[in-house]
């Protein structure tokens, strides 16, 4: 294994990691930057492969000029080391006040060659984003299902169409651009359901409307998605989801039902309709279990504490993008700039810090009008699946949290067996804390504890103890 | 010393739930007090081994050997009086197989074994055919190998909720999320505990915070040299079962009877009902330093796949580590403090507190409610003197 020293490490290669890397260039830094995919770019500029290029990826990508920029910026400066297939698999708080040691496996995941490297650098970024959150319902589990972000991502990175009579269900903005590449891939979109209620919907986006000028670039990218789902004739419904999906192979129907200010479902107003795939999107979470290792400190919500430098609670050690919060490209953009420029010992330039607090605003807004709601636990049935790794249901769990009267998550989790699997409650951590805070749970936030990062093979892990140090400057 | 009245068990893991169920058996009105939720520290963060082959002659054999008769009988006690949605206790009798990979390990072993085996050990020396039969994907480049059917394994979170439910249904009252901050006295005697939630008062404190109980036991006027000692174990992805026996390499027991504070490693593979396989274990004292380490998980998994080569290809998922009350002398304590009337101790059981919790329950009810006996692990042996008076 060999040992690197760098000036700043960024792990992370969408919008915030890119913008970061390119403000501690700018800031002189020497740079290495960390992705684990086969391309910069993120989930927000997955594109298709180089060999495969498409015509049209500044139609499917907002702010895809920007991106060819950056990435073609990063790629020629000398002060930069951009590593594709790069998987941090574990990271370590050092005694004392220096970043942490970065432990990374390099090539493809299941290729048997992975290059291992330790990483030592002077200060860190983490950059790692957010993924959506399912919530379960019954038959959510049921092929023809799909997360928004996968449909988006088979959309974007394959030009695939999930379905022919698609629902989007969910709540937020993510639902517009989803029902976008939808349709431009060549689906029907039967209609768009987002969970909140008008009320709330205007009480999140209507308010203070004079803060919203300053996010024209957003506003007018959430415009643009409006106009073409009112061109294409896609019924928009607030106050109202999927509560079950039914089918035999995959799915056939739904059901979909009006919503309560809680998320609660009205009696009464439920309605069954054809679809041969939804794709649901309620909110996002923050990957934060390399922050978490470190001992970043984190709010309520799961997101990383960060101060206007973009400074953790953990000595030269960063975050920028989804991890502090979900606001979406241009909050990321904004705070990657901040966290490199911080990082390289330099001062972020004034617009961009204000940029960074208009979007932030604009962040506040989003979990206002579309936060998750508790009224979704009434909608899965004990049947219904929470755990899918472990085929764990939210009857069992709640069965055995009510037997043991335990209230650690530790113990719940080892008794339940939810979230002990491959994804190590990537998917269901959230919804698990949720379906269990009625125990009173002393230990809130475990499930998003972390400590091997991704799944390592035995004989990588071995081979770390017998190779040789090397150390560069 | 019959104190039948009301016991305040200090502690929510194996050993306090233990306790508790046999004391409220025994008439006691009990009370489990708890900083953390249940079976939040070390119980949750071990194998659950129940293993008579890591011990050598002596008082603790003793224990362990009682604690598998007791796991015997109270097992299926538990599954006849827990409700039927409580999940199973994973109880499994499935023998161990110790591995020396080298001709000076095998010697050590084979000598090891004798021993054993004249305390009532079944220590059967195995040939090359048998271990194939056992173990067909071991290795085979071992000198010697030697079979234990008495070894045995249970998930040790549900064994502690179980013993919890237990002592819950017969009356005991658990508190989770309730920190001891000192002792309620009357004259030199203990008569209670200070909490963050109000006084409980007792006719008897039982400390049982495994390598917590030093800072516990010190906060009630007491000195205790329990110190913890750091564990690591790495799980697999499921797979479908390769490994039958719980398998260890001979230097397991090396490290189990060391004191030394710095890494040792020796490797520890079984499969768990699950599926997974479980890979441990490191021994490593450095306080209540909580970091998981990839020397650390580099060091297990080679000394993993010099017993099963086969894993090299298997995917570990998740690490977790813990922290084992260790006692200087390599004994628990179990018995009443002579020092403060009143105050109880049960803890210092290092790696081995699930397998020997029933006995150790069983014998501080036994001090506690009928009359004190012979008791090796009493906290004025000779053996702790000396760290006693250091600790104090």
């Amino acid at each position: 294994m060999s040992e690197k020293a760098c000036q700043v490490l960024i792990i992370g290669g969408g919008p915030a990691g890119m913008s970061a890397a390119r403000a501690a260039l700018a800031g002189g830094a020497q740079v290495v930057l960390l992705e684990a995919g086969d391309a910069l770019g993120g989930q927000f500029w997955r594109h298709l492969p180089e060999s495969r290029k498409g015509g049209e990826e500044q139609v499917l990508h907002h702010k895809w000029r920007h991106f060819n920029t950056v990435q073609r910026e990063l790629r020629d400066d000398p002060g930069c080391e951009v590593v594709l297939g790069a998987h941090v698999w574990a990271i370590e708080r050092p005694d004392g006040g220096q970043a942490p040691a970065v432990h990374v496996m390099v090539g493809p995941p299941d290729g048997a060659d992975r290059e291992p490297r330790t990483y030592l650098p002077q200060s860190i970024i983490f950059a790692t984003g957010g993924q959506e959150r399912t919530l379960p319902f019954p038959g959510w589990d049921l092929p023809g299902v799909y997360t928004a972000g996968a449909a988006q991502a088979l959309a974007k990175g394959e030009r695939v169409a999930v379905g022919q009579r698609v629902l989007v269900a969910g709540a937020g903005p993510f639902l517009l651009p989803v029902v976008t590449s939808l349709i431009r891939t060549g689906a029907t979109v039967i209609g768009v359901a987002e969970a909140s209620g008008w009320k709330r919907l205007a009480k999140g986006w209507l308010s203070r409307p004079w803060e919203l000028a300053a996010t024209r670039s957003k506003a007018g990218e959430l415009g643009g998605y409006l106009r073409e789902m009112v061109h294409h004739r896609v019924p928009y419904r607030a106050g109202t989801t999927v509560i079950a999906a039914h089918g035999e192979e995959s799915v056939e129907s739904v059901t979909l039902a009006r919503l309560d200010a809680d998320w609660k479902p009205v009696p009464g107003t439920q309605r069954r309709v054809e679809v041969d795939a939804v794709c649901v999107s309620h909110g996002f979470v923050p990957r934060t279990e390399l922050a978490l290792t470190v001992g970043c400190t984190v709010d309520a919500h799961g997101f990383v504490v960060v101060d206007d430098q973009q400074r953790t609670s953990v000595e030269n050690v960063f975050c920028a993008g989804e991890l502090t919060g979900i606001g979406g490209v241009d909050l990321a953009l904004a705070e990657g700039e901040i966290a490199g420029a911080t990082a390289a010992g330099t001062q972020p330039r004034a617009s961009v810090v204000k940029a960074r607090n208009v979007f932030r605003a604009f962040a506040e807004r989003l979990q206002t009008a579309h936060g998750i709601r508790p009224g979704w636990q009434t909608w899965p049935e004990p049947g219904t699946t929470l755990c899918r790794c472990e085929d764990v249901t939210v009857g069992e769990v709640r069965e055995v949290a009510a037997a043991t009267q335990a209230r650690g998550l530790r113990s719940l989790k080892l008794t339940t067996r939810a979230g002990l699997g491959p994804c190590q409650g990537r998917t269901c951590g959230r919804n698990t804390e949720e379906i269990l805070s009625s125990c009173g749970l002393l230990d809130p936030g475990r499930t998003a504890r972390r400590p091997i990062a991704i799944p390592v093979r035995l004989g990588e892990l071995a081979a770390t103890t017998s190779s040789q140090r090397e150390e560069t400057p | 010393m019959a104190e039948r009245g009301r016991v305040i068990v200090i502690g929510a893991g194996i050993i306090g739930a233990a306790i508790a169920r046999s004391l409220v058996r025994g008439g006691s009105d009990v009370v489990v007090l708890d900083r953390g939720p249940s079976a939040g520290g070390t119980s949750s963060s071990g194998e659950g081994n129940l293993l008579v082959s890591d011990k050598g002659p002596g008082s603790e054999l003793e224990l362990m050997q009682r604690s598998l008769e007791l796991w015997r009988e109270i097992g299926p006690q538990l599954r006849d009086e827990l409700p039927s949605g409580f999940p199973g206790l994973e109880l499994e009798y499935k023998g161990g197989l110790v591995v020396a990979t080298t001709e000076q390990g095998a010697q050590g072993l084979r000598e090891f074994a004798a021993q054993q085996r004249t305390a009532g050990v079944l220590a059967e020396e195995v040939g090359e055919e048998q271990v194939r039969q056992l173990e067909p994907d071991l290795t085979r480049n071992y000198t010697s190998a030697v079979y234990y059917p008495q070894d045995a394994q249970v998930q040790p979170v549900i064994a502690t909720e179980s013993l919890l439910a237990s002592a819950r249904s017969g009356g005991a009252q658990v508190h989770q999320g309730v920190e001891v901050l000192g002792a309620v006295t009357s004259g030199s005697r203990i008569t209670g505990v200070r909490t963050s939630n109000g006084d409980f008062l007792g006719d008897a404190v039982v400390v049982a915070a495994g390598p917590w109980s030093g800072q516990l036991a010190a906060k009630l006027g007491a000195s205790l040299p329990v110190k913890p000692r750091r564990g690591t174990v790495m799980v697999t992805t499921r797979m479908p079962q390769r490994i039958q026996h719980k398998v260890y390499d001979a230097d397991y027991v090396g490290a189990v009877g060391s004191g030394a504070a710095d890494l040792q490693v020796s490797s520890v593979v079984e499969s768990t009902a699950a599926g997974t396989v479980l890979i441990g274990s490191s021994r490593e004292r450095r306080g209540f330093d909580d970091r998981i380490e990839a020397r650390v998980l580099a060091a297990l998994a080679a000394k993993a796949l010099l017993l099963f080569p086969f894993l090299s290809d298997v995917a570990v998922m998740r690490a977790y580590g813990g922290f084992r009350p260790f006692m200087p002398d390599h004994l628990p304590v179990i018995g009443a403090d002579p020092r403060v009337p009143g105050l109880w101790h049960a803890t210092g059981h290092e790696g081995a507190g699930i397998g020997l919790s029933l006995a150790t329950a069983e014998i501080l009810t036994r001090e506690l409610l009928e009359t004190p006996g012979e008791n090796p692990f009493r906290v004025d042996r000779p053996s702790l003197q000396p760290y006693l008076e250091e600790a104090a």
